[in-house]
């Protein structure tokens, strides 16, 4: 697998091996690597607990579109992704009258647009939903690693397009 | 109790997890090798026992982090330390901004770059390139990200070459990941108790 074929680097659509550069984005190859590995340990992990894959899909697909970056959006809704889990992509469903589902969308939600503002009550929140605490802790990886995969794809595409 | 610190600092406070941390002495072998848990390294933050609680990706985050923070090539060590605090400032994650911050002027042996952050944030009156720098951080750091093509022109006409962008942006994006974890699992508390 070359760089450019990494979903990360691919969110920037105009890097090819022609690119200016390219040469900067090969030195750091091993990086782009290791974010392909967290991408899959976050969203398709042997040991999902009690957040399955869907979830995890329908999850990072709705964050990516709250950051703007639709195309990592629309790849991540192309994970296989049950019926009922599809809903929780839309940044507009709210989780309606599913309990488990709202606390996880509320938490998502906080975190990715406000982080500063997460308060102890917060995590008891999750808690009182009946989120385990290894749970929580799924929860917050996921929540972390696309925010982390979003902003490494706008700065991409926004030096990309400069150089 | 033990008081919650709300203020940035460069004295790093202690971490008091809102996730019980994982205890050591139940670890399995997938979270003893996430943890690095060696016969010479039994020392483990409860920060990274929390962390345990999902091995899988604590296991690829660690590498990670590493290879993004120090690299060799490309932008310092104190400017990626500059990215760090100006992304911790964003999401006031004390902790974070504590560690950094105090890195930072380990390295450069100039404690009012971070003075002046920590009390203007985006506005502090530093030199171009840092001011350029911590700018760009600051304003990826929101959500959505705020950064234009005047940002990265601000870069270039600091001196910023490609790879030093490249190593700005993945240090910055790499706190929007840290900061998420440390400023919603714990609370940043005094050590004096």
């Amino acid at each position: 697998m070359t760089v450019f074929s990494n979903t990360t680097v691919r969110c920037a659509a105009q890097l090819d091996a022609n690119h200016p550069l390219a040469a900067a984005l090969e030195d750091r190859s091993a990086i782009f690597a290791m974010t392909e590995q967290a991408q899959d340990a976050a969203l398709r992990p042997r040991n999902s607990g009690g957040l399955s894959h869907s979830e995890r899909a329908a999850l990072a697909s709705r964050m990516a579109r709250l950051n703007g970056e639709d195309s990592l959006a629309d790849h991540f809704a192309s994970f296989l992704i049950d019926g009922n889990a599809a809903k929780i992509a839309d940044p507009t469903f709210d989780g309606a009258s599913n309990p488990r589902y709202a606390a996880l969308i509320r938490h998502t939600d906080l975190v990715t647009r406000d982080t500063k503002s997460v308060t102890a009550a917060d995590i008891t929140e999750l808690k009182d939903a009946g989120i385990s605490e290894d749970d929580i802790v799924r929860l917050s990886e996921l929540v972390a690693f696309v925010n982390y995969q979003a902003r490494v794809c706008r700065g991409l595409r926004l030096l990309s397009d400069v150089s | 109790m033990s008081r919650v610190i709300q203020d940035f600092t460069t004295t790093v406070p202690f971490w008091q997890p809102r996730v019980t941390p994982i205890d050591l002495d139940d670890a399995s072998k997938e979270q003893r090798e996430a943890l690095q848990v060696t016969p010479s390294n039994q020392k483990v933050s409860e920060y990274v026992l929390v962390l345990a609680r999902d091995a899988e990706t604590l296991k690829k985050r660690t590498p990670l982090f590493n290879a993004i923070m120090y690299n060799r090539g490309g932008m310092s060590r104190a400017e990626r330390e500059l990215s760090a605090t100006g992304a911790s400032v964003v999401n006031h994650c004390v902790y974070c901004a504590a560690v950094h911050a105090s890195r930072y002027n380990q390295l450069t042996k100039d404690v009012t770059v971070m003075e002046r952050v920590f009390a203007d944030g985006a506005t502090a009156k530093l030199d171009v390139r840092q001011s350029a720098i911590l700018k760009f951080a600051m304003k990826l750091s929101r959500t959505p990200p705020e950064v234009t093509a005047d940002d990265m022109q601000r870069l270039r006409d600091a001196g910023l070459e490609s790879d030093e962008i490249l190593d700005l942006i993945m240090s910055t994006s790499l706190f929007g990941w840290a900061n998420r974890l440390m400023h919603t699992l714990g609370d940043p508390v005094d050590q004096s108790e």
